[in-house]
């Protein structure tokens, strides 16, 4: 089934009523939390691409970033713009829809129509906001994995993302291993570090520091914290780039002025680039998702419960891992690709590796990296071969 | 090059490779160090049916070897077999890069931590020719095999049949299985003697294990 959208002009919320396909679950299956508190009802919306095959043997689940939806292929129905994989997503992609089954659901905690502080709790007819419980990267798994059990797959062929994507492909290889074929891990870390804490802090105090933002209520209030989310985005959106990027793009450039105005108006192109990024951002998004979901990475440490030795999450692993970085992505570095690719070595893990050269920063996993493409490609064609799938003749191994 | 040319080598590269493939037992565990395009690693999987797993200093030859389905990830071997448990593998395999090493005896020291056993292959210095040529020129020897001058060769840590044999005893490991190749990548001990291989052989391969 290939679904299709065109932007809403009356803006539907999609947070209460998403466009998307929607699994939903009742008080009787609530989903147990890492915290230990349990969430139910609770729903996940999600998108679908392409046949799922009569063995159930080719379904690819998609997993986005922080900030990421799961309109993954299709026009946004928010933004009404193209998908955010569509590089990588669609018939004759690395991820054929002509071959594959594919899966994306909006994360646990987030604003797209899967249960998050935005969604009505039952119990007062009001947005959970804050009372929403504090989910993790795990928490988020364990609701796709019951959307993957309501579709009637047992074993997913890979499970791809980046970025907090990534972190959810680990922990789908960690914690549920035998139903994942392959894995691709992209531009990720089994744990977030003190910098990337530090900025998600910088981001949630900003959105706190609004008064619009009343302790998290403002849905009740009619407003939102548009200035403090659009600062926390701001602030992010520098990270998910490179110095480099960032000088090629604006270097000191003039914003439609040839001098200096010599006030606090955006003279320089790259203020102006990053005011844009920041209202774009609150136009699409939910500030107390964004303080869920940043504290979920936060939470991640995917060797923490295995005595801080990352090799012992992957111990006995079958499946088939593609990792890779960017060179000139600092948020998450190669050296934590390189940490997960030893880890899997010493669990004796079949994994590939590839740290790809860009100047293009953290960003370069969603971008047309041609590396990314290809590398993803050789791995899926070879998994799917290895799966028994059928693979074109035309990308027969060279 | 002409076309000829281009098919011995190609042919050379296929008996060297194919000669390192008969010294390994069908269905083991194989990291081959330095796997370049993958080809190697294909040829075990195929011909032996080995888990062949590699690793490649270059984006581009990770690129043509995951294309492929092989298991590479990008590392270097002069810092990366640190991560790789002890006895993880039965062989180990350095094809024809132990002279690219900055420390080969750390390199080999991992081999042997890692597998089972360690197969090295590499150009022979002592070859006759190399011989003459640095005595008649005075200059550092540049063959069709070696092509690269001293200033930009990758190639920095070039050794003997004998040195190698020298560190193989210092080392305290095993010769299991050794061989010399011809410059047609046929093995010279059909026709030669061991103590000959040093003049002789273009090429040495050995299988060492630890004791």
């Amino acid at each position: 089934m290939t679904l299709r959208h065109v932007a809403d002009p009356d803006k539907r919320n999609e947070a209460i009523e998403p466009s998307s396909l929607v699994a939903h679950f009742g008080a009787d299956e609530p989903l147990a939390l890492e915290s230990g508190e349990r969430l139910g009802p609770w729903s996940i919306a999600y998108q679908a691409y392409g046949q799922l095959n009569a063995d159930k043997s080719n379904a690819i689940l998609l997993c986005h970033a922080l900030t990421g939806d799961q309109h993954v292929a299709n026009i946004n129905p928010v933004t009404g713009k193209s998908g955010w994989w569509e590089t990588m997503v669609g018939p004759g992609k690395p991820y054929d829809t002509d071959r594959f089954f594919i899966i994306c659901s909006n994360v646990l905690g987030s604003c797209l129509g899967t249960t998050g502080p935005a969604s009505l709790d039952p119990a007062t007819g009001k947005p959970y906001a804050l009372t929403f419980p504090v989910v993790t990267i795990r928490d988020m798994v364990n609701a796709q994995a019951k959307l993957v059990d309501r579709l009637g797959i047992e074993t997913l062929f890979c499970v791809a993302g980046g970025s907090m994507g990534g972190m959810q492909v680990l922990e789908w290889a960690a914690s549920h291993s035998e139903r994942v074929f392959s894995a691709m891990p992209i531009a990720t870390a089994a744990k977030h570090t003190a910098q990337n804490i530090a900025f998600h802090e910088v981001g949630r105090q900003a959105v706190m520091a609004d008064p619009d933002w009343h302790s998290g209520r403002y849905l009740d209030e009619g407003t939102r914290p548009e200035k403090g989310l659009a600062v926390a985005r701001m602030a992010a959106h520098i990270t998910y780039l490179s110095e480099q990027a960032l000088h090629r793009k604006f270097g000191r450039n003039f914003q439609d002025r040839s001098a200096p105005t010599f006030s606090f108006d955006a003279d320089f192109e790259v203020e102006s680039y990053l005011r844009y990024q920041g209202r774009a951002f609150v136009e699409r998004f939910d500030a107390n998702s964004y303080l869920f979901l940043t504290r979920a990475m936060d939470y991640f440490d995917l060797a923490k419960e295995h005595d801080s030795v990352l090799a012992r999450a992957f111990i006995g692993s079958r499946t088939r891992f593609c990792i890779m970085s960017f060179t000139s992505d600092w948020l998450f570095p190669t050296r934590d690709s390189r940490a997960i690719v030893h880890a899997l070595n010493a669990a004796g893990a079949s994994v590939s590796f590839v740290e790809i050269e860009t100047d293009k920063g953290h960003d370069a996993f969603l971008l047309d990296v041609p590396e990314l493409l290809d590398t993803t490609r050789g791995f899926i064609d070879s998994a799917a071969r290895a799966r028994g799938l059928a693979v074109p003749a035309r990308r027969a191994v060279p | 090059m002409s076309p000829l040319e281009m098919n011995a080598d190609a042919a050379f590269a296929r008996v060297d490779l194919l000669n390192l493939v008969s010294m390994v037992e069908p269905g083991s565990r194989v990291l081959d160090v330095g796997c370049g395009d993958g080809s190697l690693l294909r040829l075990l999987a195929e011909k032996r049916g080995v888990d062949a797993r590699g690793i490649e200093l270059s984006q581009s030859g990770v690129n043509l070897c995951v294309a492929k389905g092989l298991s590479v990830i990008q590392g270097d071997a002069d810092t990366d077999l640190v991560y790789y448990p002890d006895g993880s593998f039965d062989y180990v395999i350095l094809s024809q890069t132990l002279q690219a090493m900055r420390q080969p005896r750390v390199v080999m020291e991992h081999m042997l931590r890692i597998g089972r056993r360690a197969i090295v292959s590499f150009p022979n210095f002592g070859h006759w020719k190399i011989r003459l040529q640095l005595l008649a020129t005075g200059r550092m020897p540049v063959t069709k095999n070696l092509s690269y001058s001293w200033y930009e060769t990758p190639n920095i840590h070039f050794c003997t049949i004998k040195d190698f044999i020298a560190l193989v005893d210092e080392m305290d490991a095993e010769i299991e299985q050794a061989s010399a190749l011809d410059r047609f990548g046929r093995p010279v001990e059909m026709t030669l003697p061991r103590q000959m291989w040093n003049l002789f052989g273009e090429q040495a391969v050995f299988v060492l294990s630890g004791k």
